[in-house]
């Protein structure tokens, strides 16, 4: 039997991360129909309305002439149907007109509009992260005058944080805001790779910015989040525009932005100097959102090849009979499963933690950087499987295979990238606790009847130690091995998840769990070889 | 006016149906199952009668099994009021199903039923005709455009020739081909507040209908298979064969 996203998301949902019970306890109860009903409505608008044209849209790209950006033709509409659909809303809070529905179903919404067109779903993803970012620090009055019309979707969110000398080293930005009379402040300089930073879908753009104030310390603690509008409260036009669109290897639809501050009115958003810290506080639930997009382009790969797989011809019988090619399709769709419900696993602890579990935020803490880093890779790989499936045609654009593998490209990168995020699954989650965290999510795994799990679980745990120890020992030693040691956890976290799913439908999930215990899951022995060996030298 | 739309449990139009191996019938296990999309066309069409203020309540029925809740809230997402499902697990011809739409009629009093012209499961396109039949209705089937006009309807209908434009009297049935109007996605806010909408339950038996099938299925297979074509050498070679083997000159 084969399944689609949206079987898989709406079981792992309700069957395997448990979001009933979870949404229970929070106080808005959400039955296994309710789930089904929305997630299968979200994939009803993304494959019909998204979808069909993201090639096409790809091939247009967003255009800038004359200081004007356009997005691909079919995007302003594409745009006004999301907004008339409600979908920006369905995390956001009941007080701001949002539907106030778990993080874990945002999750699923994000899959499946990043598997139909990754640079049309990146601006929705983005204003849902400045949404998030505004709910927490924004003063009520501030919350009062932008959040309703971004949970409409009427507005759209861009951040601002990368300059040309500032990357993953944001303490060495040099944008200023200059105090004005009336209490705002005047931004001056240049930010770059700023995702949907100027468009043609919506009037006005809601940018978080960070900036130094005048007397700000050097380094990250001098850094403060401003808000400026596209267009200001009097209706005039604010002093920013965008200097230029990137050219880049894919996402070619989303515009990638050189945005300009020349002066621009903005005001400050949560304490001076604290900038960073609102930008960490939400980089948890962003990095989430960008996981999922590596499990989206496994997915979106995959319907393709197995489309393909079944109707090509040769040697007398269809290529999805032909061992190799079963191999291949086999290996995409149990690790897009699994990636898949790592991220509902990782995004639930979201939804457990509204719903006052202690534990729940230093579990998402800890898979966090696991899921950014493995899932995108993942995305990667997969993606490149799909175009190998297609043969000669999938290096043909025509196919739409090769866009998803360039599509895929920018996930391991941007985010914090994979390397960041090894560095940060060692020091900053398992090596702050001494590894009790990873140590209790090991336990959980070896509590699944599985004796090869069981084994890989007692591996990670021993590396686990190993890891811990060197990077005691010597900084730099530990984190030349960190993208091992993540990678040896995401090959055992996606054994435990397959193995929930085939214990919960043995049917439909038991063979992609097999599969991957018996092929894929010794990829974690192999990489905690790779540690040792590294360290050994 | 009270406006009711059935609205039936059928097999994705995006799905490839298979014959089951024994041949008794169509393969619907682990099938993606939805909404008819000729029905979406008569929900659309209610719901768009209610924006102007022609219709005051639309009530969406299905007649299937328990899952068919799932279309019911679908049409509810879109815009209906409430719903009734009427649960059987068995076959149920076009003639059980007007019986039980005509069972509903009677209690509820519309003043339109608005169907889908056919399903696309069974093609059958007869249950708004049979219905308009059982209530002694007149009938605007294959509609491509719906009007109040004064006390009646006006429906533009699409037969063969050409375009027919018919004036029906209230009480009446309408049946919507696929250039009605494109059917409106159902938005999040409504999916959500839809879910306070009731939805009754009863058997055929409540409603006085018995709906044993009539009709007895003898077999149902695929279409054949295309053959492989013949390349023939010159014109001559062409001629004969057309003559000896086709047998058409």
């Amino acid at each position: 039997m084969t399944t689609t996203a949206a079987t898989d998301l709406i079981f792992g949902l309700t069957r395997v991360v448990g979001l009933p019970a979870v949404s229970e306890k929070a106080g808005a109860p959400l039955s296994a129909e309710d789930i089904a009903q929305i997630v299968t409505e979200a994939d009803r608008f993304c494959t019909e309305v998204l979808q069909p044209n993201a090639l096409a849209a790809d091939r247009a790209g967003a255009v800038y002439a004359n200081g004007v950006v356009t997005t691909p033709p079919t995007y302003p509409a594409a745009y006004a149907k999301w907004v008339e659909g409600g979908w920006q809303s369905l995390s956001a809070p009941a007080e701001y007109g949002g539907q106030g529905l778990p993080h874990s179903l945002w999750t699923a919404m994000t899959e499946l509009g990043m598997a139909a067109d990754t640079s049309f779903m990146l601006g929705p993803m983005l204003t849902a992260g400045a949404i998030d970012c505004l709910m927490h620090y924004a003063t009520p009055d501030q919350a009062a005058r932008w959040l309703p019309r971004m949970v409409s979707g009427e507005w759209t969110g861009a951040m601002c944080l990368t300059e040309p000398n500032a990357g993953s080293d944001l303490g060495v930005l040099r944008t200023r805001a200059e105090p004005l009379p009336n209490g705002k402040y005047a931004l001056h300089g240049q930010k770059i790779f700023i995702t949907w930073g100027e468009h043609d879908c919506t009037d006005n753009i809601v940018y978080l910015v960070l900036a130094r104030l005048p007397d700000a310390p050097p380094g990250s603690r001098g850094i403060s989040l401003f808000v400026a509008t596209k267009v200001k409260e009097d209706g005039s036009r604010n002093d920013l525009r965008c200097g230029g669109i990137e050219h880049k290897l894919g996402i070619h639809g989303s515009p990638t932005c050189v945005m300009l501050f020349e002066g621009a009115e903005a005001e400050m958003v949560g304490e001076p100097n604290r900038g960073l810290n609102a930008m960490f506080a939400m980089m948890n639930n962003a990095r989430l959102g960008v996981g999922t997009e590596g499990v989206a382009h496994g997915a979106a790969a995959l319907r393709l090849a197995e489309a393909y797989a079944a109707q090509r011809v040769q040697s007398g019988r269809v290529i999805a009979e032909h061992p190799d090619v079963a191999r291949m399709l086999m290996e995409m769709r149990a690790v897009t499963l699994a990636s898949r419900l790592l991220a509902l696993e990782t995004a639930i602890c979201v939804d457990r933690h509204a719903a006052g579990d202690t534990g729940a935020q230093a579990r998402q803490a800890l898979l966090t950087p696991i899921l950014k880093a493995w899932c995108t890779d993942r995305g990667v790989e997969t993606a490149s499987t799909g175009v190998q499936v297609h043969g000669g045609m999938g290096f043909i654009e025509e196919t739409g295979a090769a866009r998803i593998l360039r599509d895929a490209r920018i996930a391991p990168i941007y985010e914090g990238t994979n390397g960041i995020q090894a560095i940060d699954l060692l020091v900053r989650k398992v090596a702050k606790d001494g590894g009790a965290e990873m140590r209790a999510l090991i336990e959980e795994v070896k509590r699944t009847p599985d004796a090869r799990l069981r084994a890989a679980a007692d591996t990670l745990a021993a590396a686990t130690a190993t890891v811990i120890a060197a990077q005691a020992r010597d900084a730099d030693a530990g984190q030349s091995v960190a993208v091992a040691y993540l990678e040896a956890a995401g090959w055992v976290l996606g054994g435990w998840m397959l193995a929930r799913a085939a214990a919960e439908d043995p049917a439909a999930y038991g063979p992609p769990a097999d599969f991957y215990l018996r092929r894929l899951l010794p990829r974690a022995a192999g990489r905690v070889a790779e540690i040792e060996g590294a360290l050994a030298a | 006016m009270k406006v009711l739309v059935p609205v039936k449990r059928v097999v994705d139009y995006n799905v490839k149906v298979r014959v089951k191996a024994d041949g008794t019938g169509v393969e619907t296990a682990n099938v993606k199952m939805s909404m008819n999309p000729f029905d979406e066309i008569a929900v659309e069409e209610a719901v768009r009668l209610k924006e102007k203020g022609v219709a005051t309540e639309i009530v969406a029925i299905s007649a299937g099994p328990s899952a068919a809740q799932e279309q019911i809230r679908t049409a509810l997402a879109m815009g209906a009021d409430r719903g009734i499902l009427v649960e059987h697990d068995g076959t149920l011809e076009p003639l059980a199903v007007a019986k039980i739409l005509k069972a509903i009629v009677d209690k509820e009093g519309p003043a339109l039923v608005i169907l889908g012209k056919q399903a696309i499961d069974d093609d059958m396109n007869a249950t708004g005709q049979m219905l308009a039949a059982l209530l002694g209705w007149g009938q605007g089937t294959f509609a491509s455009k719906v009007e109040k006009d004064g006390d009646n309807l006006k429906v533009t209908r699409e037969v063969d020739g050409g375009l027919e434009t018919v004036s029906l009297k209230l009480p009446a049935i309408v049946t919507t081909d696929l250039r009605l109007n494109e059917p409106r996605y159902a938005s999040l806010p409504n999916i959500m507040k839809a879910r306070k909408k009731p939805i009754e339950t009863v058997k055929p038996g409540d409603l006085g209908v018995d709906v044993t099938p009539r009709l007895t299925v003898l077999k149902v297979e695929e279409p054949a298979k295309r053959q492989a074509g013949k390349k023939v050498g010159s014109v001559q070679e062409l001629v004969e064969k057309l003559r000896t083997e086709a047998k058409v000159i």
